[in-house]
């Protein structure tokens, strides 16, 4: 038996398939996942995200805590509301998760961190808080709704007063805005895991349901991990554990983007480490569609198209499956240098083409790959 | 939400089902709970006509979105046809399991082995929830 979320019982008599994801019982799919997907990109679907851990950062200096824990620069976060994403490192470079930071207030700070590293996750924040006097606080009493697609937002805001409804509208993307419901604050952030435009509600976990079950009656489909797994993918995002990892540091991972080198004066968590790797050139992260028929899946070993017999292959898939809007699968690849557009999966034994491609491979509802 | 088992096929514990043709070959699909149980399937590897196939061999690959499962040969014998219109829709396994969503014909190379009828496949169902 594992956690449950404040809406598991909805998750049960919609008679969800229930898997157990960080250690949380969460719904796989309602039905059919393919289904769900193209739900979210086509109009607008809700997930329940709230086996993500809210952790709350609060005092004086916990913008200066944040400059020194995260790879990303908070100093970027200029207007309150406003998100930043970022990796959390180990000295050594390793990813110790992937998070995305709020700024509330010069003295409030919020991060939201994956279910699945939680404990090793506060450990470390907590360690590395002290020091800066911050005190580290899980908003457990938080559940997280994501409702993502095309009409999310006007599904969301429908549930809204007036007032409130032009507030929810007017947040920019990757920004949040606190906004006052009868049953308490609902913390509205435009950010998403999808590729499509949406919110990711963090609200009570005992308004929870009813407000669930208010978004599915505005047309909200309800969407499960599985759904959420291809869109992401699609989306050309990362999932910790399979991207990226303690003994993997960002920039083989696709997420050089991620890192803030400059100032250099910064002395953040891996610096030095990194800083050494981005001399080195190592692998790097490569997006992949299968030119033929069968479905890429993670550690699937990946060659050159014209590689010598007996040559070691490029690299292994870290993310594969089967693209619902390209009717393909498509990956994520961790590869060594090479500039072969045509590359050669292993899949069961026998070799597959595929070509690399630079991800995402979908945004907002359109294809970016071309399939022949 | 109930599983059909129909009552004319028999089964195997890995959850595949067996018709016996008029002519003496048999057919070969999984069954509803399979199905089910993968959800959407994308990809379907049926095998090459004329494969000899011993008895619980790995003859075909059924893919779904969240994962790839074998499906066990639950006869001996030599492959006679696969269904082809799988490659293109592989969905027919999700919407007609034991209909238009069979894998395989197999001449059998001696008589079937003992395979679970539909009441006891559904008693094996019901102990292995």
């Amino acid at each position: 038996m594992g956690l449950k979320t404040p809406l598991y019982d909805i998750h049960i008599s919609a008679h969800a398939k229930i898997v157990d994801f960080g250690g949380w019982d969460m719904p796989l799919s309602y039905g059919s996942q393919i289904e769900e997907h193209h739900a979210v990109r086509r109009e607008a679907g809700v997930f329940d995200v709230s086996h993500m851990c809210v952790v709350d950062l609060t005092g004086a200096r916990t913008r200066e805590f944040l400059r020194r824990l995260l790879a990303n620069d908070v100093a970027r976060l200029t207007v309150p509301g406003r998100a930043l994403y970022s990796c959390m490192l180990l000295p050594t470079g390793g990813v110790i998760d992937d998070l995305i930071a709020y700024f509330l207030t010069e003295s409030w700070f919020r991060l939201v961190v994956n279910a699945g590293t939680r404990q090793k996750d506060l450990a470390w924040i907590r360690e590395h808080a002290a020091p800066f006097g911050v005190e580290v606080r899980e908003r457990s009493d938080l559940a997280i709704l994501a409702v993502q697609g095309p009409a999310a937002r006007e599904k969301t805001a429908a549930l809204l007063t007036a007032a409130h409804r032009a507030t929810a509208l007017d947040i920019p993307r990757f920004a949040a805005a606190a906004i006052d419901v009868r049953s308490g604050t609902w913390f509205v952030a435009r950010t998403g895991y999808t590729g499509e435009d949406g919110f990711e509600i963090m609200l009570p976990g005992t308004d929870a349901a009813e407000t669930w079950r208010a978004l599915v009656a505005q047309g909200a489909r309800p969407a499960g991990l599985g759904a959420r797994d291809t869109l992401r993918l699609e989306a050309g995002m990362n999932l910790y554990g399979n991207d990226m990892d303690e003994t993997r540091h960002p920039l083989e991972s696709g997420l050089a983007w991620t890192v803030a080198f400059e100032p250099e004066e910064r002395d953040f968590i891996g610096r030095e480490a990194l800083a050494r790797a981005r001399a080195g050139g190592g692998h790097r992260q490569v997006g992949l569609v299968l030119e033929e028929r069968g479905v890429l899946r993670s550690h699937q070993l990946v060659s050159a198209a014209d590689a010598a017999a007996g040559a070691p292959p490029l690299g292994e898939v870290t993310s594969g499956t089967f693209s619902p809007t390209l009717n393909r699968a498509i990956a994520l690849a961790r590869l060594a240098p090479q500039s072969a557009t045509q590359v050669l999966v292993d899949i069961r034994g026998k070799p597959h083409a595929a070509r690399v491609v630079k991800p995402p491979f979908v945004r907002n509802g359109k294809p970016l790959i071309e399939i022949q | 939400m109930s599983e059909q088992v129909p009552q004319d096929l028999q089964y195997t514990k890995s959850h595949e089902w067996v018709r016996a043709l008029p002519n003496g070959q048999v057919e070969v699909g999984i069954t509803d709970h399979a199905q089910s149980a993968l959800g959407d399937l994308v990809f379907v590897e049926v095998p090459q006509v004329d494969r000899k196939l011993a008895w619980g061999e790995a003859c075909a690959v059924v893919e779904s979105v969240k994962a790839a499962s074998d499906v066990y040969s639950p006869v001996a014998g030599r492959v006679v046809a696969g269904n082809e219109d799988l490659s293109q829709k592989p969905e027919l396994l999700n919407s007609d399991p034991y209909g238009a969503g069979w894998l395989m014909r197999i001449e059998l190379d001696a008589k079937a082995p003992t395979l679970l009828s539909a009441g006891e496949y559904q008693q094996f169902l019901k102990e292995s929830e």
